[in-house]
């Protein structure tokens, strides 16, 4: 029987960036917040220092700040005609675990997606017709706007310490920046890092071809800074232990050193470490839910905690787990396209090409988590002409490094031998003289793309895990075609020694080896119950007084890195309580 | 050239101390996971044995985990993929056989982090790791399927057979033309062997490979020294050389 906890204002599931910020701007706001965390405690004195941070084996290989499989894991299949398996490990993506979540581990890249993606199902039936669309891509507009957004990006970049070059601002198009971004209200509160060798050749390459190089957005940051709620951060030390690792210099905008640290000092709030959430608990009615059940892992102890408002705010892929084990919400179906939950998930794809250059160094090993040149010819530019090419989306092109660490990183013409004397003096040859140019590209939602629980497999607590059903269709085959030759053409143009070209992806998606940790949809945003889980405010339609935080509300996912509006839409949906919610409960937009 | 090398004491003083540590300092204990729960600080932070961090390996000689047959077999092996030249010298001389002892006998080959729920089906290579056996298990079950087909082919066991012999068959089992009867997959097999070699040529020395930072020589890699906010324009196509630091040496 589950100890009944004292009933509080706010729950909050999960403590990285979506609720530390819910956390912070709430408990502000005068709420009593409690928040529930299945890992430890963790802090940069304490687990980031350094030596012991700089070890790529415990934090790459074996993925020391990562979800635990042996506990929780999905399931995972191509397509629902395949029996799925479990994930047994880690792979193509990596969810945090602990206080900060995978905020503590990302690279810091940090975009703004704009109405391409927002308005995505009408910009293109508006400029290619309605049949352009394939019938089994059931993308649609997400119901919000760049523009009622922006003071929100703002407000994030400016938290999390982004170094970048502004290139549109209100308009003004500004030199050394993104031509292609939306208009932004002022400057990034940094200026961007240092470039390294690879990304300033790229650079160069790319505008000898006619095309727009930036450096990639990133809260990495560029020098000593303290945010406007009094946060205080090193400058970046370039010391390419970045993506996978905690930042030793508190360089790296993470939620840790920013909005948690705020919260916790606030009476109103309640950290628990190692509390697992296994369910929301809904009223008689269905039509609101009371609070949260969850285990104490470190002795089993079972609890219920009631709240006036419940708030998921774990990693996008349990926060939609958690919506299919509590029973919230019509779980999707492919087959009729009816329900909800588990629809739209989405992930990205990619194409690389080594380049070698005999007598160049690239030091790669020296290098920030965004130490990129990145062009936006083929995303963000709606000069760019999809019609010709017969894809819906777009992907970007960016060289420079972002981890180079010997175990994961020792790039080798094709046709070197794996192992022995030739194989060791390529490695030694090539290490630091070659670069890379990769192309990151969006992934449209797919009808049979979802997430549903799987009736076989179950974790730690003996709850069904969660099935994931996914491939790549032929718009992301024929995108990824057009994305392998650009690369391809500027990378010759660079006349490299020798470079292995990038090659389009035919297979199937696999769980190994690792791609990216993006993965977004299954509770998705929209503007009606029909079509989305949660409206604009990321409330769900259900349920009032429960909101879903995270890039499980994307209702596709761009070629860009989700960070960014998953953090604008946390402050979003702060204001949208704070102003709105908490003086009228109910439904913040009409069903 | 070689570069300033800086003590962990002046790195800790320029990177942290100066500019962010007051954030950290005024971060509060983590709150109890339940109300009455004591010692919030000690729940807040495991012990690195406790959140499966593998213990520091001993660089001493002697096998933990392997029997004698696996001994050989691996010895021959690292030897084979990493032989002596003017860039390094040979696999059991840099320790890679004592990496591979230590990672088995450790959390992770003892199945730390895996998934080991059954139904056990193998699905399709989309799908990853399927065996319902530990990286230890697969280990001990591969080499002992890899030495009865070197001895049905060639007569002898892995470690017996020639240098070219032993090409051969791990070309084989690298392209999937080597397969095992009644076995594991010899292409998991391979797949789980030939990381662990190269972990034990690459990872930090204080996990018994990688021995006096012979496989970062090789390429260069300075290994945890990283403080290089001057560095990213003074070296931009230079080359950068310093002698490697590892985790030892800056403890």
């Amino acid at each position: 029987m589950a100890t009944k906890m004292k009933e509080v204002d706010v729950v909050i599931v999960g403590l990285g960036w979506t609720g530390g910020i819910l956390a912070k701007e709430l408990t502000e706001a005068g709420l009593k917040v409690v928040a529930l965390e299945r890992g430890g405690m963790r802090s940069t004195a304490n687990d980031y220092s350094v030596p012991q941070i700089r070890d790529e084996l415990r934090y790459v290989q074996r993925h020391d700040l990562m979800q635990n499989t042996a506990k929780d894991t999905l399931t995972i299949r191509n397509n629902p005609s395949m029996e799925a398996l479990p994930m047994r490990r880690l792979g193509s993506f990596l969810p945090g675990e602990a206080v900060g979540g995978a905020g503590v581990h990302w690279s810091g890249h940090t975009w703004r997606w704009t109405d391409m993606e927002f308005k995505v199902r009408s910009l293109y039936e508006e400029r290619y017709g309605k049949n352009y669309i394939p019938a089994d891509m059931t993308i649609q507009d997400w119901g919000i706007t760049y523009a009622e957004l922006e003071p929100y990006y703002d407000k994030f970049e400016y938290m999390a310490g982004v170094s970048g070059k502004a290139g549109n601002i209100r308009g003004q198009i500004q030199p050394g920046g993104n031509p292609f971004e939306a208009p932004r209200a002022r400057e990034y509160p940094l200026p961007p890092l240092s470039t390294v060798l690879a990304s300033q050749m790229f650079s160069e390459a790319a505008k000898n071809q006619g095309y727009h190089p930036f450096p990639r957005p990133s809260a990495n940051a560029s020098r000593a800074y303290t945010n406007p709620d009094g946060a205080r951060f090193g400058a970046c030390q370039y010391c390419g232990f970045c993506q996978r690792f905690g930042c030793e210099a508190n360089a790296k905008g993470s939620p840790h050193i920013t909005v948690i640290p705020i919260a916790m000092r606030n009476p109103n709030f309640e950290l628990r470490t190692h509390a697992w959430v296994t369910k929301v608990v809904k009223d008689a009615s269905g039509r609101r839910v009371t609070g949260v059940t969850y285990t104490n892992v470190l002795n089993g102890e079972e609890f219920e905690q009631p709240a006036a408002m419940v708030l998921l705010c774990a990693y996008a892929i349990n926060n939609v787990h958690l919506m299919l084990l509590s029973g919230i919400g019509q779980p999707y179906d492919p087959v009729s396209q009816q329900g909800v939950i588990g629809k739209n998930y989405c992930y990205q794809t990619g194409a690389g090409a080594n380049l070698f250059f005999e007598g160049r160094n690239f030091n790669p090993f020296i290098s920030a988590g965004g130490t990129n040149a990145t062009i936006d010819d083929f995303n963000l530019n709606w000069d760019f002409d999809r019609g010709r090419h017969g894809f819906v989306g777009g992907y970007t092109i960016s060289s420079g490094f972002n981890s180079a660490l010997p175990i994961g990183y020792r790039p080798v013409p094709s046709g070197t031998p794996s192992w022995g004397r030739a194989w060791k003096a390529a490695t030694a040859k090539w290490y630091q003289t070659a670069m890379n140019i990769g192309s990151s590209g969006s992934v449209m939602a797919n009808r049979y793309n979802y997430y549903d629980l799987d009736p076989t497999y179950r974790n730690a607590f003996g709850l069904p895990l969660m099935r994931m059903t996914f491939d790549y269709k032929e718009n992301e085959h024929k995108m990824g075609r057009h994305a392998a030759q650009l690369v391809n053409d500027i990378a010759k143009s660079m006349n490299p020694t020798t470079f292995n070209p990038a090659t389009a992806r035919t297979e199937p998606w696999t769980v190994v080896p690792y791609q990216s940790t993006h993965n977004t949809g299954g509770t998705i945003m929209g503007t009606n119950p029909k079509n989305s889980a949660v409206n604009k405010y990321l409330q769900s339609w259900d349920c009032h007084n429960l909101f879903l935080i995270g890039a499980n509300v994307f209702v596709h996912n761009a070629a860009n890195n989700p960070t960014g509006p998953v953090g604008a839409l946390a402050y979003w949906t702060a204001d949208a309580i704070r102003n709105r919610y908490m003086k009228n409960p109910g439904p913040l937009v009409p069903a | 050239m070689k570069n300033d090398v800086i003590d962990r004491r002046t790195f800790l003083k320029g990177a942290v101390a100066g500019s962010a540590a007051a954030v950290i300092a005024t971060l509060p204990q983590p709150a109890p996971a339940q109300q009455d729960a004591p010692a919030p600080a000690q729940q807040g932070t495991p012990a690195p044995a406790q959140r499966g961090a593998p213990a520091p390996a001993s660089t001493s000689a002697g096998y933990s985990y392997l029997n004698l047959e696996e001994q050989a077999f691996v010895e021959a092996l690292v030897d084979h993929m990493v032989p002596a030249d003017e860039l390094s010298p040979k696999g059991t001389d840099i320790g890679i056989n004592i990496y591979i002892d230590r990672a088995l006998a450790g959390g992770w080959g003892k199945g730390e982090r895996l998934y080991m729920q059954g139904p056990w089906k193998l699905g399709v290579p989309s799908q990853g790791y399927q065996l319902p056996l530990t990286p230890a298990d697969l280990y001990r079950a591969g080499i002992a399927s890899a030495n009865a087909h070197c001895v049905k082919t060639y007569g002898k066991s892995f470690a017996k057979i020639t240098e070219s012999q032993r090409e051969e068959f791990l070309l084989g089992l690298q392209a999937s033309k080597v397969t095992f009867e009644n076995g594991p997959p010899a292409r998991v097999f391979f797949t789980t062997m030939y990381q662990t070699v190269m972990e034990g040529m690459f990872s930090d020395p204080i996990y018994g490979g990688n021995r006096n930072k012979a496989g970062w020589k090789i390429i260069g890699f300075p290994g945890v020294i990283a403080v290089h906010y001057q560095n990213v324009e003074k070296f931009r196509d230079k080359k950068y050389t310093a002698d490697p630091l590892s985790i030892a040496d800056m403890s």
